[in-house]
């Protein structure tokens, strides 16, 4: 082993001190590892990299949503002008504002791209059908963002649309009406409509999506990254026998039954 | 409607829902600690209840069929049933304002009335686009437009008008009238503005729905007849009011038949096998 020069060794404490610090108060640092330096199979290819892009199209729409939100006045007599003062006033508006629209067709084919690589590759099965599920409620929630954010515009055409597709919801078999008034606040789109939607594209599904992106990656980061159909190395692993460990001090064992003394 | 009810805030009236509703919460919480036979009665009790009182808060008054002459002549009578029964859609949705709960009630349905000027204006037999603010405070998202067509008397010498709300019931698009519009013959009467049209039928530009000049559907995807307003007569101008749904109107003109319903939402079936899909009024429809 080379003996390292003290003025290294000095170095080294200098630039390693701090994350000691962190890992023996927090253990971040070991919790970075765990999440950042994965094996992963020897074959995989761009196509696994679907999932992260329509992550980083996502990180992007809440980026320029921040900035948009800055701008934009969510009630019917100024939200028109606002977002005209966006595109045409405000320093850069036009590209914050084009970034946000396309970015959200962008974000939703993503995921329809990232989604079709996994059922073709089989990469849904077992052990990572909760993923799939998660990953179909990304997409529905991501549905979501892209039907409320539609109305802000507060043109003729995100008018007319958003009407066309709160009567669609409307017209679902007993719980249709009042899901429609649900979004409509009233029997016709009015000055609530728009805050209503407003408020659910900004704070309750994005809050929803980033929730379940968590949840979806801890899942991808505990399971691994599959190997493509054709691989020859072995795929998959033998279905370990659970005995219902997880479940050790979940329930308290039944008490012993002792005859009174 | 007694006089009495208007002048003092009136609260829904007293129920024994609630509390059974309470008792079966109560019970559900002590089986929790208890026993499970406990909570299943109490879970039990709690669900009967509570549809009971669910069924009480949406209790609804029978749908009737109407003739196309005005309901009511009588401004003042047509005004007190209106107010009398926003007050309780109020008093509930103060009761139970929170969450999702608002859109249950009805609550934002208000009904407007709306003064479309001398009935001078509109010609015998004539179809008038009249479009409206049917809420001046919220400004241009309550614009409206209504098809007015002066039908002259019924047969019990009435005046009658058919009053179609331009809203297609297929997924509610603007429906638009089928026929010249005269544009040098606007008129504006205290912000209603008024252009006669020939039109023998009405059009929906989104999905192709068309309609008869009776409202009745033609072709296309619309699952029931044009919306109509009510509509009454003080001092001599034509007051439209409520928005309600037709199932279709035999006749036409002043003879007309109208199958009238709650209002309902575009695509909702009214009548037919297919009404059964939708068992509750639309909140604030019925109020």
């Amino acid at each position: 082993m080379a003996v390292k020069s003290t003025k290294r060794r000095q170095l080294e404490t200098v630039a390693l001190y701090p994350l000691d610090w962190v890992e023996e108060r927090s253990g971040l640092v070991g919790y970075t590892k765990w999440f950042l330096f994965r094996k992963v199979p020897r074959d995989i290819s761009w196509a696994q990299t679907l999932g992260a892009a329509a992550l980083t199209a996502f990180i992007v729409q809440t980026l320029t949503g921040v900035f948009l939100a800055m701008y934009y006045h969510p009630d019917p007599e100024h939200a028109y002008s606002s977002v005209v003062n966006i595109t045409e006033e405000v320093t850069l508006g036009w590209l914050v504002r084009g970034m946000h629209k396309w970015g959200a067709s962008v974000f939703i084919i993503l995921m329809f791209f990232h989604m079709a690589r996994t059922f073709l590759f089989g990469a849904y099965k077992y052990p990572r059908e909760l993923n799939w599920i998660i990953g179909v409620l990304l997409l529905v929630l991501g549905m979501l963002e892209g039907f409320t954010g539609y109305l802000l515009p507060w043109d003729q055409t995100a008018y007319w649309a958003t009407v066309v597709g709160i009567n669609l919801n409307a017209t679902a078999p007993f719980a249709g009406p009042f899901l429609a008034q649900f979004l409509q606040g009233g029997l016709n789109i009015g000055p609530d409509t728009l805050s209503k939607f407003y408020a659910l594209h900004m704070l309750l599904v994005p809050g929803g999506i980033m929730a379940l992106i968590g949840l979806h990656l801890y899942l991808v980061v505990r399971l691994g990254v599959t190997s493509p159909p054709w691989s020859k190395s072995a795929a998959g692993r033998v279905r370990p026998e659970t005995n219902g460990g997880g479940r050790e001090g979940l329930i308290r064992p039944p008490a012993t039954e002792e005859p009174e003394s | 409607m007694s006089d009495e009810q208007h002048d003092t805030p009136h609260t829904p009236a007293p129920s024994l829902w609630p509390i059974g509703f309470a008792i079966g919460v109560a019970c559900i919480l002590v089986g929790l600690v208890v026993s499970i036979p406990a909570l299943i009665v109490g879970a039990l009790i709690a669900l009967v209840f509570g549809f009971l009182w669910i069924r009480d808060l949406f209790a609804t008054r029978p749908v009737d069929s109407a003739t196309a002459g005005a309901p009511s002549e009588d401004p003042a009578q047509f005004g007190a049933v209106t107010e009398a029964d926003l007050g309780t859609s109020v008093d509930r949705a103060t009761f139970l304002s929170f969450g999702v709960l608002p859109s249950f009630m009805g609550e934002g349905v208000e009904t407007y009335q709306v003064d479309l000027g001398p009935i001078s204006n509109f010609p015998e037999g004539e179809y008038v686009i009249a479009t409206f603010l049917e809420s001046p405070e919220q400004g241009e998202v309550s614009r409206r437009t209504a098809f007015v067509r002066n039908n002259g008397r019924t047969e019990d010498g009435v005046p009658s008008f058919t009053t179609l709300f331009s809203r297609c019931v297929h997924l509610g698009c603007p429906v638009q009238p089928n026929g010249p519009i005269d544009e040098e013959a606007l008129q504006e009467v205290n912000g209603v503005e008024l252009r006669p049209v020939l039109a023998a039928s009405f059009g929906c530009p989104c999905h192709g729905g068309l309609y008869d000049s009776e409202g009745n559907r033609s072709a296309g995807p619309p699952v029931r007849s044009l919306d109509r307003f009510e509509f009454s007569i003080k001092d001599g101008n034509l007051v439209l009011g409520r928005i309600f749904s037709v199932g279709s109107v035999e006749g036409t003109g002043a003879k007309a038949r109208i199958a009238k319903y709650y209002r309902a939402y575009p695509g909702v079936h009214v009548d037919g096998i297919e009404r059964f899909l939708y068992p509750l009024p639309t909140p604030g429809s019925t109020s």
